[in-house]
């Protein structure tokens, strides 16, 4: 398949207001395939982008239950069927014992599974991304705010969303190539 | 509460951030200290002292696996010494760390946002120097791998009833998930860093770090979320780590030792000697690198009002240790309470409740409070006082047991205080090193504070 050479239209604003506006009314105009940038998180941004369905709680959840099973089974095993060793006359499932483990393991690998969950599904590590190719867009990571519309959107036209860009009032209009 | 009433005491206090900042000046002036700053004669000084420390740390580990045990204080009956109380010391130390960044944040406290970057550092490096003990007085260091549950041509597994596991495992999952809180804490400000490095190489170096962070609100939403998941996780995770430290010893039947009142009353203490560590780092920090800006004297007010509140937590654990002395009738015990208070070792529970008790009581006084100067010493005897509480609990207990044919001294060895103090110097050296080469105070989460970050729904 041959890459569209252009990946996007970009917008730069001023504040986080005035993105979260700008996302608003993009949306709104029926452009779906939108991402916004920002310095740092903005409060309800993600929906105005049309993102709704966060993952992470999921992964972490899965993550920690198995950390708990693989923790509790492990001493199991070990303490139980593999090698069952007379403790202070203790039986070989001394279940009690085996709990701050268990409860060590289900935290290991519940933050584990949320680190390593949020860097997948946000597709990272990427360190090349067409979004870099504005020059400008080395002010998203300190006090500028950007609202592309990618170019696989139905409603993309390079006149008509630069059009409707221009009524948004941003800073700089630029076009992103992939 | 009354909304006018509200408004006066928020007048009254010191803001969080001080007035005139916006994204990019914030940006600028923590970013400028890794980027454009040329490091002072005072760096160099500082960190070169502190290099030296780590040096003879790693020569008094050198000569001690050459030689064995033997070269530190430690006999029978005190089988525990220096190296216990360092390690449950600088474990303790790490504790604020983690309750800056995780509980505070789910408590919503804004203020943590300009001290949780070097405190997880400072818990980070700790950690660091805390997992060095348990691994070098095993007597056979180099078989410490022993601890961890591997299949191996023995046959045999770990005894997993004896807390001393435990511990190895909440210290193992504590060490990592610090690591990967503070780590996925930097990744936006290295991409900042990324992007405002002038040097090809510092850029890539930066680029790997952040691992392409671009600041998509998607990826903020998920991030947000891991964050906050993260700090829940981390949270059980930090009360659960001194509590398995103090089960090493409470389970154990030694007098002073066989307490329930141990695990609150151990990570309470954490919290104190975090705390006062966390304050005598950021008091020259702020200073040096001007950052009085960003850490207020809300932030020394709130740190050494945990202090205060903390302390007299762990002066309530020393009050009911001391009660039960007398009230539980054991004799044994009572014995306990009378060798502290008259035995041979009684100057150092004196000096320990000077410490930890009586001189932080000065914290009433606002004006003490607000002192970076008395601060700096306040939190410095407390760090003393919180050393010798682990000395006591440690050696005290142990020299004199139930039979007096086994009672004994023990007299530290110039290898033990070799290492204890090379460790300090270890902890300073990666201090140093890290305000050089990372964001000390975490720039996103300071351009949350500021005003233009409130975004009003329509």
């Amino acid at each position: 398949m041959k890459r569209d050479p252009i990946y996007g239209m970009m917008a730069e604003f001023d504040s986080a207001q005035a993105l979260v506006d700008a996302a608003r009314r993009t949306n709104e105009a029926g452009y779906k395939k939108i991402d916004a940038y920002s310095p740092f998180p903005i409060e309800g941004l993600a929906e105005e982008v049309g993102f709704h369905h966060d993952e992470v709680p999921l992964v972490v959840l899965i993550g920690a239950i198995i950390g708990g099973l693989t923790g509790y089974a492990m001493q199991y095993w070990m303490s139980a069927v593999d090698y069952p060793l007379n403790i202070g006359g203790k039986p070989p499932h001394s279940w009690p014992a085996f709990i701050v483990i268990t409860f060590e393991m289900t935290i290991l690998f519940g933050g584990i599974s949320a680190v390593l969950g949020m860097l997948a599904l946000n597709g990272l590590p990427m360190p090349y991304h067409p979004v870099f190719n504005v020059p400008r867009f080395a002010l998203a990571s300190k006090d500028r705010f950007f609202l592309i519309v990618f170019s696989s959107d139905k409603k993309y036209d390079a006149v008509g969303t630069r059009k409707f860009f221009e009524g948004l009032g941003p800073r700089s209009i630029s076009e992103v190539p992939s | 509460m009354d909304e006018q009433y509200k408004m006066t005491v928020e007048a009254q206090r010191a803001p969080v951030i001080e007035p005139g900042h916006t994204f990019g000046t914030v940006t600028e002036k923590i970013s400028a200290i890794v980027l454009t700053r040329p490091a002072s004669n005072g760096w160099f000084v500082g960190f070169g002292l502190c290099f030296i420390l780590t040096m003879m740390m790693l020569y008094a580990i050198g000569y001690l696996f050459l030689k064995g045990i033997g070269i530190w204080g430690v006999t029978i009956p005190i089988g525990w010494g220096f190296a216990i109380v360092n390690f449950v010391w600088w474990i303790g130390i790490g504790h604020a760390g983690t309750l800056i960044s995780a509980i505070l944040l789910l408590l919503r406290q804004s203020w943590r946002n300009s001290i949780n970057r070097f405190a997880e550092a400072m818990t980070l490096f700790a950690v660091a120097c805390a997992g060095i003990f348990p691994a070098i007085h095993i007597g056979r260091p180099w078989l410490a791998y022993w601890l961890f549950p591997y299949p191996n041509t023995m046959k045999v597994w770990p005894q997993f009833r004896s807390p001393l596991m435990w511990d190895v495992f909440a210290v193992s999952t504590y060490a990592t998930i610090s690591a990967l809180f503070w780590f996925v804490g930097l990744i936006p400000d290295l991409a900042t860093l990324r992007d405002r490095a002038e040097n090809r190489w510092t850029r890539m170096v930066y680029g790997i770090l952040s691992m392409g962070w671009r600041g998509s609100a998607r990826h903020w939403h998920r991030y947000e979320t891991m964050y906050l998941l993260l700090a829940g996780l981390a949270t059980p995770l930090v009360l659960s780590v001194h509590t398995v430290v103090s089960f090493d010893f409470a389970i154990g039947i030694v007098p002073g030792w066989h307490t329930t009142i141990f695990p609150p009353y151990f990570v309470a203490g954490a919290i104190y000697s975090g705390f006062a560590m966390v304050l005598m780092l950021a008091i020259p920090i702020r200073k040096i690198y001007g950052l009085e800006d960003f850490i207020t004297e809300r932030h020394l007010q709130n740190s050494a009002k945990v202090m205060l509140a903390t302390g007299l937590i762990v002066a309530y654990g020393y009050g009911i240790e001391a009660f039960m002395g007398w009230y539980g009738g054991d004799r044994y015990d009572a014995f306990t309470l009378w060798n502290r208070l008259h035995g041979p070792y009684a100057s150092s529970y004196w000096a320990l409740l000077t410490c930890n008790i009586f001189v932080p009581q000065v914290l009433w006084i606002r004006k003490l409070r607000t002192s970076p100067v008395a601060l700096f010493f306040i939190s410095g005897v407390i760090l003393v006082g919180m050393w010798l509480e682990r000395f006591i609990i440690v050696v005290v207990s142990l020299h004199r047991d139930f039979l007096t044919s086994s009672w004994g001294m023990y007299y530290p060895t110039r290898w033990d205080w070799m290492t204890f103090i090379g460790t300090i110097g270890f902890f300073l050296a990666c201090m140093f090193l890290f305000l050089r080469v990372l964001p000390a105070i975490s720039i996103f989460e300071m351009r949350t504070l500021l005003p233009g970050a409130e975004v009003k729904a329509e």
